[in-house]
């Protein structure tokens, strides 16, 4: 080791180094202030706007995710005025002028939440960071979505949800920078008691099978509420991993466990495994306590009856649209979609697609990108046209309040898209509750 | 290996490493991957590896568990953000140390075996605290929702100092905020720090005698030495550079959630180590930055983009490459991943480090056999 005494020493390779870097860290704070913004991603004078698009590519929930995907990119095409305008022609009141937002294009970028917290953050991250979006949103997963809605309030950035259901979104982990126009468990759970009672009586004794995240546990809890308020009694309980796969050990116990209804609180793929075991199992055809064995799947949508097929006939659940409904929005919507993609549209492609308009409108109406004004403007904003009736944007939770949907698997499907009948379109009034229930906290405005 | 081995050259190459690390925001741009996410999860996972290499690299023991070192610290993290302090100094000492003790445990019971039996007590363990942070023990993991800061979180340490704001506070290292390019230069310099670290260890005895344990362990054995307390401490060691990671995963993005601890994430940096080159010191590191550079900006690249990159095409022509290139990114990047990791294992088994390596024989080569001409009078020069 006869080298040790030449060259460089680890001192001052060591004092080098941190000169280095005080010197490359330097340049980087100064040019922060040099571009200071008054608020993060500030289009300016550029001629375009950026939207990011975060959805499940890959994963239980990636149909929904590229359903809404095409959702959003019809949302774009109308905003800037191409195609046939779709819902900009029936929205009231309605700001945009259908030349982009504020007279700039928009342009969009997309990315893979993977339904993993984790990796929708970094995909969100890259979103805010490199690609400058302005506002961005998606959906299909509860836990993610709150996930993506805490960052959004950390950067300062919008976050429009897409589907998501849980009562947290909006309730204890509600934020000032994130919005929520789907319905939530609370809502399906109000709308589907009265349904239930008078379908299959005040006593019954339900099983759960539960997703094992915020949604789930929401969910269940909301449902129980409502059955119990019925005088139904609650059998079990059970809590499922997410993306499972294989219900059957689940499946099993429902069988000697007394219940006569099982309640799935399972969505997308999970919910079609579930289900598709449980009337493999011969659930259905059984006889409990003298009555009929039912399934109940409280958040149903058309893309997992069609994944579920034959065993959906008959099976209650709630959405938050369905492509069936005859107003002018719906019919809009469902031919502007139907042109572009040749089939309908699901519930999920309806959420993202009203969000993207919501926001760009809420711009215009503010007349400025300034995240705050523009919270400001959907605050209690008030529409109608979009297909689900008067809408209200709550301002207290970010919540939209709206006629919500009781449908039953159809008995006789005139084609492979008429899969959900529905039962009963149960008013606005009926699902509202008080903002505080939940807990939670807005936030600020400034961040 | 035929290039001795200095003090000397050490030095140049930490040199060489530091300002290659601190200088990504610059050189990165061309790619796309100057933007302090990207960045400071290549210096994260870079940790992570390094880490993973003294185990794997030096010892030869195959842990397939490592994530949930990796979650430990992450949970441990967020904790101390929510009960002591936004200061990410007490965050990242305690992630450490409740990893290194983890990695003590799960080390202790583990290391009685070797080979493919380690390798599946390990794996076996990291799912069982997956399954345990994933239900469980969802009040103090928060489930799959993932542990989130709140402002009503106790944060006693601040409390006493400084008033709360109308918002949850951000994380900072005393007063400077740990999120963008601050971010990324603290990850940096803990990961230049780790990898000075990493190389004292390999060159010095206590490394020589991991080296040993890997070319052969029976013979070390047969000579009367415990190999394990040996083994042990890499074990833990390692552990420790993946609470680091975690911990830094946290403060750069207070969020910690039960996936990071899932058997892919194990696998992803076994992936990040052969690619980059199993022993290596730099191997590893660069394994990280490809497999985290895939991820993040492959999987972005949608249709209009590709459209944009090919519109050079006639348009017929156009359809067809974008349709197949389609395939390998956005939602299908895993696959030309995939691909890329097939052709190393099999062309290069050394990783990437492996192939600069051939390349600069390649080159030196060539060079030698110029100046042998050279001596050879020609009289066309």
């Amino acid at each position: 080791m006869d080298e040790i005494k030449r060259g460089v020493s680890r001192r001052g390779v060591l004092k080098g180094g941190t000169a280095l870097a005080a010197g490359l860290a330097a340049p980087t704070f100064f040019m922060r202030n040099v571009f200071a913004q008054d608020f993060r991603n500030n289009p300016g004078d550029g001629g375009t706007v950026t939207f990011g698009f975060n959805v499940p590519q890959t994963g239980a929930y990636a149909d929904e995710g590229a359903d809404e995907l095409r959702a959003y990119q019809l949302a774009v095409k109308h905003i800037n005025g191409e195609g046939d305008g779709g819902l900009l022609n029936t929205m009231q009141p309605l700001a945009l002028k259908g030349d982009g937002v504020l007279g700039k294009k928009v342009v969009y970028v997309t990315g893979d939440t993977q339904t993993k917290s984790d990796a929708a953050r970094a995909s969100a991250k890259r979103m805010i960071e490199k690609d400058g979006v302005i506002m961005y949103s998606g959906g299909s997963s509860s836990g993610v979505a709150i996930a993506q809605q805490s960052l959004a309030q950390e950067m300062g950035v919008v976050f429009m949800n897409g589907l998501t259901h849980s009562n947290d979104t909006t309730g204890k982990d509600k934020r000032r920078y994130g919005f929520r126009h789907f319905f939530n468990a609370y809502m399906s759970g109000a709308a589907l008691g009265p349904v239930l009672e008078a379908e299959m009586g005040k006593e019954r004794r339900a099983y759960h099978l539960t997703a094992d995240y915020t949604w789930g546990w929401t969910q269940e809890e909301s449902i129980k509420n409502t059955t119990e308020g019925l005088g139904w009694q609650t059998a079990n309980a059970v809590k499922t991993p997410l993306g499972a796969g294989d219900f059957s050990q689940y499946i099993t116990p429902v069988l000697n466990s007394g219940a006569d209804v099982l309640i799935l609180n399972h969505y997308g793929k999970d919910m079609i495994n579930s289900l598709t075991q449980a009337v493999q199992f011969g659930l259905r055809d059984k006889q409990v306590n003298g009555k009929d064995f039912q399934i109940v799947v409280p958040l149903y949508s058309r893309l997992m009856a069609q994944g579920a097929g034959e065993n959906i006939k008959g099976i209650f659940g709630t959405t938050n649209w369905n492509w069936s409904l005859q107003d002018a929005g719906s019919q809009a919507f469902v031919k502007s979609f139907g042109q572009e993609y040749g089939f309908p549209p699901s519930q999920a492609a309806h959420t993202c697609y009203v969000q993207t308009l919501l926001y760009a409108n809420a711009c215009q109406m503010a007349g400025t990108f300034y995240p705050p004004e523009v919270i400001k403007a959907l605050e209690g904003f008030e529409f109608d046209g979009m297909g689900n009736g008067k809408t209200l944007y709550r301002a207290e939770d970010h919540q939209c309040f709206k006629d919500v949907l009781v449908v039953k698997g159809n008995e006789n499907p005139t084609s492979q898209f008429d899969l959900l009948e529905v039962v009963q379109e149960v008013p606005r009034s009926q699902v509202e509750y008080d903002a505080g229930i939940f807990g939670g906290e807005l936030g600020p405005y400034e961040v | 290996m035929t290039n001795k081995i200095t003090l000397r050259s050490d030095n140049m190459m930490m040199g060489l490493f530091a300002l290659a690390i601190l200088t990504m925001p610059i050189w990165l741009m061309p790619i796309g991957a100057s933007y302090p996410d990207l960045m400071q999860k290549f210096a994260i996972f870079g940790i992570f590896a390094i880490g993973f290499n003294i185990l794997f690299g030096l010892t030869g023991y195959l842990s397939f568990g490592h994530a949930a070192f990796l979650g430990v610290g992450s949970y441990t993290a967020v904790w101390s953000f929510k009960l002591l302090s936004m200061n990410v100094v007490p965050a990242v000492i305690f992630a450490v140390i409740v990893a290194g003790a983890f990695s003590f445990l799960i080390g202790f019971i583990s290391l009685r075996r070797s080979g493919i039996y380690f390798s599946i007590l390990t794996l076996a363990f990291a799912q069982m605290s997956y399954n345990l942070a994933y239900s469980v023990l969802t009040p103090i993991t928060n489930g799959e929702t993932g542990l989130q800061l709140a402002k009503s979180d106790p944060r006693v340490i601040d409390g006493l100092f400084v008033e709360a704001g109308a918002g949850i506070p951000s994380t900072n290292f005393f007063g400077i905020p740990m999120s963008g390019y601050s971010g990324f230069y603290f990850c940096a310099v803990l990961l230049i720090i780790g990898f000075y670290i990493s190389l004292r260890i390999t060159r010095s005895p206590f490394g020589m005698m991991l080296k040993a344990i890997k070319s052969n362990q029976n013979r070390m054995s047969y000579t009367g030495l415990n190999t394990r307390p040996y083994a042990l401490t890499a074990f833990v060691i390692s552990g420790m550079y993946a609470g680091l990671a975690g911990s830094l995963l946290a403060v750069t993005d207070p969020l910690a959630g039960a996936e990071r601890m899932q058997w892919t994430a194990s696998g992803e940096v076994v992936l990040m180590t052969i690619l980059g080159g199993v022993g290596t010191l730099l191997g590893p590191m660069l394994g990280a930055v490809i497999i985290k550079y895939f991820e993040n900006i492959f999987s972005a690249f949608n249709e209009t983009l590709l459209n944009n990159i090919f519109s050079f095409l006639p348009e017929g022509l156009q359809e067809v490459v974008v349709s197949v290139v389609g395939l390998f990114v956005g939602e299908g990047w895993h696959l030309t991943l995939g691909i890329l990791f097939m052709i190393i294992v099999i062309y290069l088994p050394g990783g990437l480090v492996e192939g600069a390596q051939r390349i600069r024989d390649f080159v030196g080569r060539k060079r030698q056999k110029k100046t042998s001409e050279a001596h050879q009078p020609q009289i066309a020069e």
